[in-house]
């Protein structure tokens, strides 16, 4: 229990933070700009890492892992979104679908080339392939501080997203999540829409899980376990926090990286308090549970007047 | 312009709700033919302009629009040819997206969306011109989130999003019937300005009599699925509220007292 022990605990939290970060602007666009719970991300915050893995184990190189990984986790955003538009299930069941579907083909992954076919997790060397993040260089001032790197990857997504919201196909994104008649009305196809968002989330959600499988070398199945909450927990804190200030889509989007960030120092800290392992997963539902509330909360009991009218648009 | 052949529409067949609203409708508007349609609660007003729409397919019959037949056509391919506003202000526009942004959106109606600018500097100086033309100050405020607009400045702005792309046919569906009897006043001039500049055929729902005997140069009746009255040209210019209400005893049998405080 001393701080020492806390404070050389703080750089691992940061790199897990920020490579969380990653995952959650994946939930920020389908939970805030399209207004859509997905829990597919559950099962692509494996599906990413397992491909990535494997694919590096077999001998291709860091980026096309990387790149596939992501095309893996859109693919995974397709089939929720035909799930949700093409066959009209709700979308809180079309994630969970998806999510119980990639349980099986995570351990299909992971298990490629080996005996049985299936693995539950899947280790990848430091010393024997080029990693872009390790947990090994967490204290290191140099440029392969997974620290950095992945500081790196947030600032270009954030951009990229920055110049994708801002074109008429991103646009109208952020419509169908404000208005589906609206949209409609004015020519947007909302399906695709949705199913376009749920891709590039999946697919944000799939890159992160590989950077992190590298990060902590290994992928497992359970990796993305709980995922969905992590990551609205990272909404919600970076929406508290600066949701005042930030107003910029892009800061908005930064606030999420922060918001994981921070997350991921809390945990530290209460780990470090004595908290049990085993129990951080009901801690974070708690939390979690506390900080959605509080809008609700607010607009119950200290609002005066026309409270969820702008909601209901 | 626009062509309803036949329309026939039942909602919940088959179950206790059961509801014929509309029971072959038929109906054709000449290009800038300006149609007020009322009739009481239920009589398939809003509904046949959801037809229109295309909000949910019709059972039978065909909608045609500018020579082309539109009945298989999904609501958001079909917008290219209509502007419309809600009666809902909050229904029209998009209250966390910015009103330069709501704008550009419609410009966008009907065209394909690709990764170019979402809006660009030369339309922001166009939406600035016509957002001056309101005359509510939205020009100095292009960058506000609609959400925190009025229900009559957003109804005003649905207006000049539907109307910013010329459409072949507006829709109004009781878009003053939220609205307070003096912003609503106001609106309804704003519709019929636009409409005259532009020379737009429109096909407005309303349920104030008054509103549907002013505006436009023709007037249909509906009741229980049908359009039991249809009126036009100079007929129309002489009509008064009595005649109306005289036509409603007509059709509904009785009632004229309660069809009078309902349409009042």
């Amino acid at each position: 229990m001393s701080i020492s022990s806390l404070i050389n605990a703080l750089p691992g939290a940061c790199a897990q933070g920020i490579i969380w970060g990653i995952m959650a602007i994946g939930v920020y666009i389908t939970y805030k700009v399209l207004d859509m719970a997905d829990l597919s991300v559950d099962g692509t915050m494996a599906t990413g890492g397992a491909v990535c893995i494997i694919m590096m184990t077999n001998g291709y190189s860091v980026w096309i892992a990387l790149l596939c990984a992501f095309l893996a986790g859109m693919l995974a955003g397709l089939v929720t979104g035909v799930f949700h538009t093409f066959m009209g299930i709700p979308m809180i069941l079309a994630g969970i679908l998806t999510q119980l579907g990639l349980y099986s083909i995570n351990l299909r992954i992971l298990g490629y080339g080996s005996n049985s076919g299936t693995a539950s997790n899947l280790s990848i060397s430091v010393d024997r392939y080029s990693l872009l993040v390790s947990l090994r260089n967490v204290r290191a001032l140099a440029l392969n501080n997974p620290i950095f790197v992945s500081l790196l990857f947030l600032a270009i997504l954030i951009g990229v997203m920055y110049w994708f919201f801002g074109t008429e196909l991103g646009c109208s994104l952020r419509a169908t999540g404000a208005n589906e008649n609206m949209s409609r009305a004015q020519g947007i196809n909302t399906d695709f829409s949705k199913v376009l968002g749920l891709m590039i989330s999946n697919g944000i959600v799939a890159l992160s899980s590989a950077l992190f499988a590298q990060y902590q070398g290994f992928a497992d199945v359970n990796m993305g376990r709980g995922a969905i909450v992590i990551g609205l927990a990272a909404v919600i804190i970076g929406e508290v926090i600066f949701g005042k200030i930030f107003k910029n889509f892009a800061l908005k989007l930064l606030a999420v990286a922060i918001g994981a960030i921070i997350y991921y120092l809390v945990i530290q800290v209460v780990l470090w308090l004595g908290l049990n392992t085993s129990d951080l997963k009901l801690f974070s539902a708690i939390i979690v549970g506390i900080f959605l509330a509080l809008p609700y909360w607010k607009g119950r009991f200290f609002s005066s007047s026309k409270k969820g009218a702008a909601k209901n648009a | 312009m626009l062509e309803l052949n036949s329309i026939y529409k039942t909602f919940n067949p088959g179950t206790v709700n059961e509801k014929r609203a509309l029971n072959g409708v038929s109906l054709t508007l000449s290009e800038g033919d300006f149609v007020t349609v009322i009739g009481s609660n239920g009589a398939g007003k809003s509904t046949a302009l959801n037809a229109i729409a295309g909000v949910w397919p019709i059972d039978s019959g065909s909608v045609v629009i500018d020579g082309q037949d539109v009945t298989g056509l999904a609501e958001h391919k079909r917008a290219k040819y209509l502007g419309r506003v809600f009666q809902d202000p909050m229904n029209g526009t998009a209250a966390t997206m910015e009103i330069q942004e709501n704008l550009a959106l419609a410009k966008r109606r009907g065209d394909r969306r690709t990764l170019r600018i979402g809006i660009t500097k030369k339309e922001q100086e166009e939406f600035r011109e016509l957002l001056r033309g309101l005359n509510l100050g939205l020009e100095d405020r292009m960058t506000a989130k609609v959400g925190l607009l009025s229900g009559g400045q957003r109804q005003a702005l649905t207006l000049l999003m539907a109307t910013l792309k010329k459409p072949k046919l507006l829709l109004l569906d009781e878009h003053t019937a939220a609205l307070d009897p003096k912003t609503a006043e106001k609106v309804l001039e704003a519709t019929d300005t636009i409409i005259r500049e532009h020379n737009l055929t429109a096909f407005m729902v309303t349920h104030n009599m008054r509103d549907a005997i002013a505006h436009g140069n023709r007037l249909i009746m509906m009741n229980e699925g049908k359009i039991i009255f249809d009126i036009s040209g100079e007929a129309k210019q002489r009509l008064t509220r009595d005649d109306l209400l005289q036509k409603f005893a007509e059709v509904s049998g009785d009632d004229l007292e309660s069809d009078r405080v309902l349409l009042a």
